[in-house]
């Protein structure tokens, strides 16, 4: 199967003023990201606050242009796309938030903020673009007379179905998903998840989905990419990782899910302390300041992405963990 | 707020759909205190524009019938409606000229004074960096700077009309709104859905006019309306200094100044200008509050 995107050694570094007399620092938010999506497939990034996943949303859909690295949608040279191209790569890729009362201009009529893309990066007619607006709103479950309503109107599960409708009016092949149940009740949450899916199996979609949860990740993703502190931890096929995580930081990740199944609930591994200072992260391995099984051998070597059992892993003992 | 769950029909939905096809003006007027504030409004604008038409006497005129034997004013009633001031010239008639003057400046000088705060502010906020930087500062040096101390010298240095009155008060009072409007402008800018205009590749122009500006409306229309009551005072006080505008021409402002040394034997001359500023500021507020609610859609079907 072809790749629609390709992304290597992707990285994004921001210069942090730490006050007028010190030097500045620099952030390393992403730092060598590797991946590639597939129309269809989705791909799930997981990782907790400030591991960087945001950031690698944001340079995919082209809303921050990465510091360095390649990253190519359709073929095309996203990061340092010329006018024309950076007009079709909008298109291409687009973007679901995370919160779906901030995301939706709440002066607005689901009518206008839908047609609003349309307007910008089409030259379709008023009726057209009307039309277009009132069949995706029957195609995410709402009614096309909800296209003259007001956002405040709807509640939050409905919000997200308006925001993955403007999503698609572009008929994007991307969609970049921003941890887009996670402000949902619960009981939306799987509802929401289903369209995203159904709509992926339609309109063959590629996701990048970012998530924390990793039950919404094991329920939609095919691929899963494991960050920590900007860096990929660990990268594979969906069932090999939940199966048998190689990382120590995706085990204590997997660990801490709850679960219903007394016999899983038995292996806990705790992670111990916060996430260090991404100005200044620690020598060698990134998780070697949390991780339980760590050695001299961690402060002092950084750990390369391997191929280990069917999976990408950054741990020097990938072998032994099981 | 009305949170639905299921797909159902909102009811509620409904007819706020059939409302928003009916014209602001429509529904402002269903509003009693709405209706109220315009037609004070009015009658003031009215007041103002038909002076010479109705005024019973010259508003400079120093009507001999008009001081009582012993000189003093003579309080209302009779031949003269609202009194007279202690020159003995007909109060109604100076209020009817000096809302000339007071609408004019309330109107005028703040309608300046709101424009060029609400530009100020939103440009810093939106456009942040350099550009931002030099506004803000700029503004709080304004803002540092004593009003009527500039307000003093900008007149001094300009001979005193009703015109540099005007803009002086515009350049006194712009910076508040500038440094409201600016918090609020970059708070709207840090907003999802400003985010989501971006990734749909809307650029600075569409989300600054049709995103953040709709969302301003409110502020600037409190401002605009609050603003009024202000630098009709500030144009009462720049006359009392005798830099405002210049006697024998009335305003209200300076008919309050002129006569308030004889408050206690006098009430009136000072009672009945400050109820019409009064009326005037609140007139404004009830309209500017009434459009605020109307301009905002998730306040509808609530009237």
């Amino acid at each position: 199967m072809s790749e629609i995107l390709v992304a290597e050694e992707l990285a994004r570094h921001y210069s942090v003023g730490q006050g007028t007399f010190r030097a500045k620092a620099t952030l390393r938010a992403v730092d060598g990201v590797g991946f590639s999506l597939q129309p269809g497939k989705t791909l799930a990034v997981v990782g907790e606050s400030g591991s960087g996943k945001s950031t690698l949303g944001r340079m995919i859909t082209l809303i921050e242009p990465p510091t360095s690295g390649r990253l190519s949608v359709e073929g095309i040279d996203a990061a340092r796309p010329s006018r024309s191209q950076w007009k079709q790569l909008r298109r291409a890729v687009q973007m679901i938030f995370q919160d779906p009362y901030g995301s939706l201009n709440p002066r607005k009529k689901i009518g206008s903020i839908l047609e609003e893309s349309l307007i910008i990066n089409t030259d379709m007619s008023a009726a057209e673009r009307a039309e277009k607006a009132r069949e995706m709103l029957r195609k995410v479950g709402l009614r096309p007379e909800h296209y003259s309503r007001y956002p405040h109107m709807f509640s939050g599960g409905q919000r997200q179905r308006i925001a993955i409708a403007r999503a698609l009016m572009l008929n994007p092949k991307i969609l970049v998903a921003d941890e887009p149940v996670s402000a949902l009740d619960v009981s939306v949450q799987a509802q929401v998840l289903n369209l995203m899916m159904d709509l992926q199996d339609e309109f063959n979609l590629a996701y990048l989905f970012i998530s924390h949860d990793l039950s919404v990740v094991r329920h939609i993703a095919d691929e899963v990419l494991v960050l920590y502190l900007g860096r990929t931890v660990e990268q594979g096929p969906k069932t090999t990782i939940y199966a048998r995580p190689r990382h120590p930081y995706t085990r204590a990740l997997l660990a801490s899910t709850p679960s219903v199944d007394p016999a899983h609930r038995a292996q806990r591994i705790a992670v111990k302390g916060e996430l260090p200072s991404p100005l200044s992260p620690p020598s060698g391995c990134v998780f070697r300041s949390r991780c339980p099984h760590a050695t001299d051998r961690c402060r002092d070597e950084r750990p390369e992405l391997r191929e280990v059992d069917g999976r990408r892993v950054a741990c020097h003992y990938a072998e032994s963990m099981a | 707020m009305s949170l639905v769950t299921a797909p159902e029909p909102l009811p509620r939905g409904e007819t706020s759909a059939a409302t928003g096809s009916r014209s602001a003006l429509a529904r402002l007027v269903r509003r009693p205190l709405a209706v109220f504030g315009l037609l004070v409004i009015a009658i003031i604008i009215a007041g103002a524009v038909l002076a010479p038409w109705i005024a019973p006497y010259s508003p400079d005129e120093q009507i001999f019938e008009g001081l009582t034997l012993e000189g003093a004013p003579m309080p209302p009633g009779g031949a003269f409606l609202l009194g007279t001031d202690l020159l003995g010239r007909d109060l109604f008639s100076r209020l009817l000229y000096g809302a000339r003057t007071s609408l004019i400046i309330g109107i005028v000088a703040n309608g300046i004074a709101v424009t060029i705060g609400a530009l100020v502010g939103v440009t810093a906020g939106f456009f942040r960096g350099w550009v931002g930087t030099v506004l803000m500062r700029f503004t709080d040096l304004m803002m540092a700077f004593p009003a009527l101390l500039l307000a003093i010298v900008l007149a001094a240095l300009f001979r005193p009309s009703l015109w540099i009155v005007a803009l002086v008060i515009a350049m006194v009072n712009w910076v508040q709104v500038a440094r409201v409007v600016y918090t609020e402008t970059r708070s709207l800018t840090e907003r999802e859905f400003i985010e989501a205009e971006r990734s749909i590749g809307a650029g600075s122009a569409r989300i600054l006019f049709r995103h953040i500006l709709p969302h301003l409306v409110p502020t600037i229309v409190v401002w605009a309306t609050l603003g009024i009551a202000t630098t009709v005072l500030l144009e009462a006080t720049l006359s009392y200094l005798g830099i405002g505008v210049q006697p024998p021409t009335p305003s209200w402002g300076n008919i309050i100044f002129e006569n308030q040394t004889y408050f206690t034997s006098a009430p009136w001359l000072v009672f009945v200008p400050g109820v019409a500023i009064i009326l005037l500021a609140l007139a404004f507020n009830l309209v500017g509050d009434a459009l605020r609610d109307i301009l905002d859609p998730t306040q509808k079907g609530r009237d």
